[in-house]
């Protein structure tokens, strides 16, 4: 009875450890959860599109990628979106902070995954849809509205228990 | 601390801001947290993230923007976790009152410690008056036993 106290002080402190070690901080959740996506108009990378916006994102669940030719994470995640929008999965790439010219020839060394490429020069959008450091993919519904999003490099892991069910959920 | 004021005082006022914009400004950018460098504040960080929140947060106060419309512009796109000074909701409540109950707990065991410290002594078991004597006379007697000259 004596180390009561103790041990519960003890178990107190390990709780609170143990949510602090399994939340990663650099994870900053988004408020943009459950809303419509942020509105946006952009040309498409090169020109082709001549524009981008919202209506583009309706009618079917899409991923949308953030990504830049000077982003290290995005070279992580690229094999796995290869292999995603071989599956038939929509992916719209938007490339973030990066001039046309470096974008387009990223894609072309890398290989393309994206139905159509917006560019995304100054970072308008992406200070819109609260991007803070790329690769981000935010899942969409059909409607148009943020499901989820994914912050750093998508894995296997997070595809499969995360992204997947959101998609397969409304296609 | 005392260089990074007088570094801020020593850039003067910012571009394209009239005194009173320029003082809000400082006020707003060091209570923005930067979110790639998570414990730096916008003003201190160079990050083109840090960067670019500046530049919208000065871009809105030329607007006419009030503070709380450029803060919960960014908190509508970052959360509040952009605020290094969070607001007080439900999430937030351990965070807020933690420090507090956990002060009124250590103040609520001090007093019961204090209090448990503080018992009357033991008291002496009473004499039994009649044991010390009997042990009073045989003592003598044996004593006056061994006084006695032997024969």
């Amino acid at each position: 009875m004596r180390f009561a106290i103790p041990i519960m002080l003890m178990l107190g402190v390990l709780a609170l450890l143990g949510f602090g070690l399994t939340h990663d901080p650099r994870e900053v959740p988004s408020p943009l959860i459950g809303k419509p996506a942020p509105a946006f108009t952009l040309p498409g990378l090169g020109g082709t599109p001549p524009q981008l916006g919202n209506a583009d994102l309706k009618g079917r669940p899409v991923l949308v990628n953030f990504f830049a030719s000077w982003c290290a994470g995005c070279r992580v995640e690229h094999p796995l979106l290869m292999q995603l929008a071989k599956q038939g999965v929509e992916i719209i790439g938007i490339d973030y902070k990066d001039t046309d010219a470096d974008g387009a020839q990223w894609l072309a060394r890398h290989g393309n995954p994206y139905r159509v490429v917006a560019a995304d020069a100054q970072g308008a959008a992406g200070l819109d849809w609260g991007v803070y450091g790329v690769p981000e993919t935010y899942v969409l519904s059909s409607e148009g509205t943020i499901l989820y999003k994914h912050i750093g490099p998508v894995t296997e892991a997070a595809w499969r228990e995360k992204i997947a069910p959101l998609m397969g959920g409304k296609s | 601390m005392t260089a990074l004021v007088f570094a801020a005082v020593a850039q003067a006022q910012t571009a394209g801001l009239n005194a009173e914009q320029d003082v809000r400004y400082h006020q707003l950018i060091n209570e923005l947290r930067c979110l790639v460098c998570q414990n730096q504040t916008i003003a201190e960080s160079n990050a083109p993230l840090a960067v670019d929140l500046k530049e919208q947060v000065k871009k809105q106060l030329t607007e006419g923007k009030t503070n709380v419309e450029i803060t919960t512009y960014l908190t509508d796109r970052y959360g509040d976790f952009v605020l290094y000074r969070p607001p007080f909701k439900a999430n937030t409540l351990l965070l807020w009152a933690g420090p507090f109950v956990l002060l009124l707990g250590a103040l609520i065991w001090a007093l019961w410690f204090m209090r448990s410290s503080r018992k009357p002594p033991v008291q002496p078991r009473p004499v039994d008056e009649a044991a010390v004597q009997k042990l009073l006379n045989e003592t003598r007697a044996a004593l006056a036993a061994q006084d006695e000259p032997k024969p």
